[in-house]
């Protein structure tokens, strides 16, 4: 029985991509046209209602949409281009939007039309987001929101960003928030490039002076917003740690070319360097499980790992290459020019040295991760937490 | 199916109390408990329906032993059912078969394989230990190390070198010339032996040269090996996890400290990683050379979270953790040994650099 439906479904599937491939034969279409006839045949999120980009099917059936369009040469480039929008921000308009505000804004976010990115963490609200301190006031059909955000991918290309704020400082902190997606070319965004470590700005801080926007744009109730910001964390983590990528690809990859590259036979780095291909295989093979039960709709603890693994092991594999390339180690050929990057990574080892060390600290530091591991999977107790039923305006902060 | 039977049958034959029960004996099991893992069809599980088992593959062996590994079965089921039975499935002829699997399967034979002579390293494949051939009736001479459960084995695969390369042989456990040594282990779950053979009379397995048949069992039995490791990582967690949620200290459930939180979230990962190898490795085929990889992979890793594992354990349970009425210990012991049976972690990464050109 499951088993027909599930050839049903993929029939229906394969001749909606039969469909698009032959209206807009990918080698002659341009890539904007090819996403906009994607979107509007329910092939952009299969799990989208009809008319909203999907079929209403499940999660993995735009694994299969995915893999039969790149296979017929179609460009899945978008995913790339607006990851926040794409892997995040639909997960948040279906799960929370109104219709209205679906039919504004997935179309054009799918296309890449409009950049989204995302604007949650606070200098005083890393860890401790639900503790964010940017206001957002009424007035009339519209609010005023005035605030700091920190670590914004793709800020200074986006028109559309999800933003957190407070709108009842005097409720516990959890409650006092409303979720809004606000214009930021409008008056009083101002974006500025935050240079990492590595020597470029892949990030930006944000200011927000007075910003007005309008009521329509506020997403779930005032007062909902933490909810909406844990659908969007729950894409975000999703999509950093669900990705399954071929046997000895990324970073180990990269070790194993400097190893056989530099000759080196030396048995305790061999052995280092094994290690680690063991560990980063098994890693890999449990995003793979976790893909296989996911798909199964068996949702186990396997799932939950995938991130806090890999930034473990982006950090331990990119300082062993560093490590094997000895004095060439301590060079950094590209210099530190003070730049905004034109592609996020992979990296060559040194430079992948530095920006694995924020593996751990970005969509959630390892810590935060561990917790909900030993919280919500082992289903130990909590921290007393001293913040927790208090005023938000009552909690000591510096 | 399997681990649901396996569960319910460990926990009510063989629980705790009497695992501990048997540690403590001479033999470390009982021949009737044998008897009756025999007729849930456990000894006949991978073994083919035509000599008298049940014809299922690595993946259901896999899922029985991790059961067996998280309730530390004591007792020959790797020894005789893993080592033995694969031996013979990858090396003897179909006539050999067709006479030696049924009475495995039955449970009226018990087995086991001893190939390791050093007591360092994993060497097996130029063994010191010769055969004689006297016009077809041969006998062998040497000595063998790390025979698990040999002294309860009525018979025993030895391997010695013959004139066409490496040959395996099975003899008697009565056989003349054949002395068997109980050794003292650090696993009292899992006994070992030491065997000296003096002319002792043989029947050859297979034919000619065995080492590429061996080296096969050897993969799946330490894929088999990994599952058990599984098995145990996963009941040591299980165990962490209900102690750091029940014992308090300054008036807190110690697992509310991120100190032990985050070691039990870290347990939770190696043994996730462990399961993701090991089951990989399961559905490799026995002939494809894959096995040559998912093998030592799965043994590494899930090597490495078992003893890591069984260590944090103790730790967590602090004082009563390192006590013998705790059953912490027993855990370790096997984890450690299991670690070393058929080759360290660092071996299995060696022989894993070898198979991908590292």
């Amino acid at each position: 029985m499951a088993d027909t439906d599930a050839a049903e479904v993929d029939a229906r599937v394969d001749a909606r991509v039969d469909e698009l491939l032959a209206e807009h034969p990918p080698a002659e279409t341009a890539r904007l046209e090819f996403w906009e006839a994607q979107y509007d045949k329910g092939l952009a999120w299969a799990w989208h209602p009809e008319g909203f980009g999907g079929m209403g099917l499940a999660r993995k059936d735009q694994t299969r949409i995915n893999r039969r369009l790149e296979d017929a040469g179609a460009s899945t480039e978008n995913r790339q281009i607006n990851l926040l929008g794409i892997a995040m921000g639909a997960g948040v308009l279906d799960a929370h939007a109104t219709d209205q505000q679906k039919q504004r804004w997935l179309r054009p976010m799918f296309t890449t039309e409009e950049i989204w990115c995302q604007l949650f963490s606070e200098p005083g609200a890393g860890s401790d987001v639900a503790g964010l301190s940017t206001r957002a006031v009424r007035d009339g059909d519209e609010w005023v929101v005035t605030g700091q955000k920190v670590w914004t991918t793709l800020a200074h290309l986006a028109k559309w960003g999800m933003v957190v704020t407070r709108t009842d400082p005097n409720a516990p902190k959890h409650q006092g928030m409303t979720y809004f997606v606000v214009d930021m070319t409008s008056p009083g965004v101002e974006v500025r490039p935050l240079y990492q470590i590595t020597g470029e700005a892949e990030f930006n801080e944000v200011f927000f002076n007075d910003v007005r926007v309008p009521d329509e744009n506020r997403i779930d109730a005032v007062g909902a917003g933490w909810r909406v910001a844990l659908t969007t964390l729950m894409n975000e983590r999703v999509a950093i740690g669900g990705s399954t990528s071929p046997r000895e690809s990324g970073y180990i990859g990269q070790a194993v070319e400097v190893w056989k590259e530099s000759g080196e036979d030396d048995a305790v780095l061999r052995d280092r360097l094994l290690h680690l291909w063991a560990d980063a295989e098994a890693a890999r093979l449990t995003s793979q499980r976790a893909n296989e039960m996911a798909s199964a709709g068996i949702p186990g603890p396997e799932g939950s790992t995938g991130k806090l693994a890999w930034a473990h092991l982006n950090k331990e594999i990119t300082a062993f290459t560093v490590d094997l390339m000895g004095l060439d180690g301590t060079l950094y050929p590209e210099g530190y020019e003070l730049t905004r990057p034109d592609r996020f990574g992979p990296h060559e080892p040194r430079k992948a040295f530095l920006r694995t060390r924020a593996n751990s600290i970005e969509g959630g530091t390892s810590e935060i991760m561990l917790n909900i591991l030993g919280e919500r999977v082992l289903g130990l107790p909590g921290e007393p937490r001293v913040d927790k039923d208090l005023p938000w305006v009552e909690v000591p902060r510096g | 199916m399997i681990r649901s039977t396996a569960r319910q049958f460990l926990t009510d034959r063989i629980p705790m109390e009497k695992v501990r029960e048997l540690m403590m004996s001479d033999d470390g099991f009982e021949r009737v408990l044998w008897k009756e893992m025999a007729d849930l069809g456990w000894t006949g599980l991978s073994i083919a329906e035509q000599h008298g088992g049940a014809g299922l593959g690595q993946v259901e062996l896999t899922v029985l032993v991790e059961e067996m590994g998280r309730m530390v079965t004591p007792g020959p089921f790797f020894a005789s059912a893993v080592l033995a039975t694969t031996a013979l499935q990858e090396t003897a002829s179909d006539t050999q078969q067709a006479e030696l699997l049924p009475a495995l399967a039955s449970g009226e034979m018990i087995a086991t394989l001893a190939v390791f002579e050093q007591p360092r390293g994993w060497s097996w494949d130029t063994p010191a230990t010769s055969a004689r051939d006297d016009e077809g009736s041969w006998s062998l001479s040497g000595a063998k190390r790390g025979v698990l459960d040999g002294h309860l084995a009525d018979r025993i695969l030895v391997t010695a070198t013959v004139d066409d390369g490496l040959g395996l042989f099975l003899v008697d456990g009565e056989a003349d010339g054949l002395s068997i040594t109980q050794e003292s282990a650090l696993d009292p779950t899992r006994r070992q032996a030491s065997l000296v053979l003096q002319d002792v009379p043989a029947t050859r397995i297979g034919d000619g040269d065995v080492t590429a048949g061996l080296q096969r069992a050897l993969r799946l039995a330490v894929i088999a090996l990994s599952a058990e490791q599984v098995g145990g990582a996963q009941a040591c967690m299980e165990m962490s996890v209900e102690y750091a949620k029940t014992r308090f200290q300054f008036g807190r459930p110690i697992g509310s400290y991120q100190s032990i939180k985050h070691r039990c979230a870290n347990m939770l990962m190696k043994v996730e990683h462990a399961r993701s190898a090991s089951y990989y490795a399961a559905r490799v085929g026995h002939d494809d050379p894959e096995l040559a990889v998912a093998a030592p992979l799965a043994s590494t890793v899930a090597s490495e979270a078992y003893v890591w594992v069984a260590g944090e354990n103790i730790q967590i349970h602090g004082g009563i953790g390192f006590t013998w009425e705790h059953d912490a210990h027993i855990y370790l012991k096997r984890a450690k040994t299991s670690s070393l049976l058929l080759g360290s972690p660092h071996h299995q990464r060696d022989l894993l650099g070898r198979a991908i050109g590292i």
